[in-house]
């Protein structure tokens, strides 16, 4: 398979991508391409133009102060092989090392990832469930949204169309216990569903916990029943069960099925998952 | 668009279409066809070459991305007529079936080895879920993987 024709444009800094951008209506950002590029060999994309942002190293790379600022381009590989995201959030951590393969970790970038907003990603659930915030740059300057209202359906976010994202700011989420627990699809690694959760105990009790689930869904949401269901608890079996069924039915309405785990599936397997991030969360 | 791409130690200029994947470029503007097309779609790791000592997927990466980088394609790794400590173990133990998937399987575990050089079987199975053998001949291929890794740790290579 061969993508369509297109120009080719390799910005060599911001100002001249948002340029581009800004000129020309039917152009993609390519990143490392990991979305962008099968999608162009299966003629799903015909872009006219691809602006090349992959060279911009100011994009790229990780920062531990206070927070974690992970610029766009840095890849899967680089954020699952660095020590301060393992300290600040090993549920993204985790995450990240479920993405595709190590060939597409090698290539894949976060925000590649977050801007394609494929409702099968993985990153996607854990910084939802860490109240990540996004930044953006466009021609009038740069601004942030929190991932809440960043993902607004199926491949499709707040990202206007002569924006960039820049990087993905994660709070120091050290004093949770956070895990990501995934149903992978067994050919294309997509998550079939996928829970993070992040829990604060205060001593044997759960003084609260974020839920969020992918996969499953057109685009990764919280569970505030789950939530509620497991503060103040212990988190014994009556209260995991009880976050289950709650997660349940929040998404029953809204889950996805096909031929490979259809609806009832998958909402049973994230009840079950639900349960299994938790017991990682605590046994980490 | 004109690109300088080096590969197998040797450099190499083109004026290409940008639409060209790294794949095509191997195949058909350098005749390196050992190189396989799968699935297209990057799932299934028949296509994985080096870039700049990393594995990756040449059905999913344009040759303009890597304009000025550093390839290593299965005909690479062979160095004086000698071949590669990963090749002659997929030789001996018999790490393949039809053969399709080899290139793709050798050059994921080269690049594995470098990260990982002496992995437990478990890791090795880990470090192939982007390579995938239609023929279902796993239990070869991890033992020639396993037997490379520890004949290298006795004996470096430069790949």
């Amino acid at each position: 398979m061969r993508p369509g024709k297109f120009a080719y444009h390799r910005a060599e800094t911001i100002d001249a991508a948002l340029e581009l951008l800004t000129n020309n209506e039917d152009a993609k950002v390519l990143a490392g391409g990991h979305s962008l590029i099968p999608a162009l060999n299966l003629r799903l994309a015909q872009p006219e133009m691809l602006i090349d942002i992959g060279r911009l190293e100011n994009l790229r790379g990780i920062q531990a102060n206070g927070s974690l600022m992970i610029g766009a381009l840095t890849t899967h590989a680089q954020i699952e092989t660095s020590a301060a995201v393992q300290q600040y959030c090993r549920a993204l951590s985790a995450a990240v090392s479920k993405v595709g393969d190590p060939m597409v970790r090698n290539r894949g970038t976060i925000g590649g990832n977050i801007a394609h907003a494929d409702p099968a990603s993985d990153p996607p659930t854990v910084l939802l469930a860490c109240d990540s915030i996004i930044h953006l740059q466009g021609p009038d300057g740069t601004r942030t949204v929190p991932v809440q209202d960043f993902f607004l359906d199926l491949f499709t976010t707040d990202v206007q169309p002569n924006e960039l994202v820049t990087g993905i700011e994660v709070p120091n989420m050290s004093d949770h216990k956070t895990a990501y627990a995934k149903l992978t699809h067994p050919a294309s690694h997509y998550a079939v569903v996928g829970v993070c959760v992040a829990v604060k105990m205060d001593g044997d009790t759960c003084d609260h916990a974020h839920v969020a689930i992918g996969g499953a869904l057109p685009k990764a949401m919280r569970s505030p029943g789950a939530e509620a269901a497991l503060a103040g608890t212990t988190l014994d079996d009556a209260a995991l069960n009880a976050a289950a069924e709650a997660l349940m039915d929040e998404i029953r309405a809204e889950v996805m099925g096909d031929v490979y785990a259809p609806e009832a599936y998958r909402t049973a397997m994230a009840g079950v998952y639900l349960k299994r991030a938790i017991r990682q969360a605590l046994a980490s | 668009m004109q690109v300088s791409i080096t590969v197998n130690g040797k450099r190499y200029e083109r004026n290409i279409d940008p639409r060209m994947l790294l794949v095509h470029f191997l195949r058909e503007e350098l005749g390196l066809t050992g190189t396989n097309i799968g699935c297209d779609t990057s799932q299934c790791g028949a296509c994985t070459v080096h870039l700049n000592g990393k594995g990756v997927k040449s059905c999913t990466c344009l040759a303009v991305q890597v304009d000025g980088m550093d390839i290593t394609t299965i005909e690479g790794l062979a160095q004086n007529g000698a071949l590669h400590p990963m090749q002659e173990a997929f030789w001996e133990l018999h790490g393949l079936q039809c053969g399709y998937c080899t290139p793709g399987m050798i050059m994921a575990s080269t690049a594995y080895l470098a990260t990982n050089p002496s992995p437990s079987e478990e890791e090795i199975r880990g470090s192939l879920e982007g390579n995938f053998c239609r023929c279902t001949g796993y239990q070869n291929i991890v033992a020639a993987i396993k037997s490379a890794a520890e004949k290298m740790q006795q004996e470096p290579v430069g790949v």
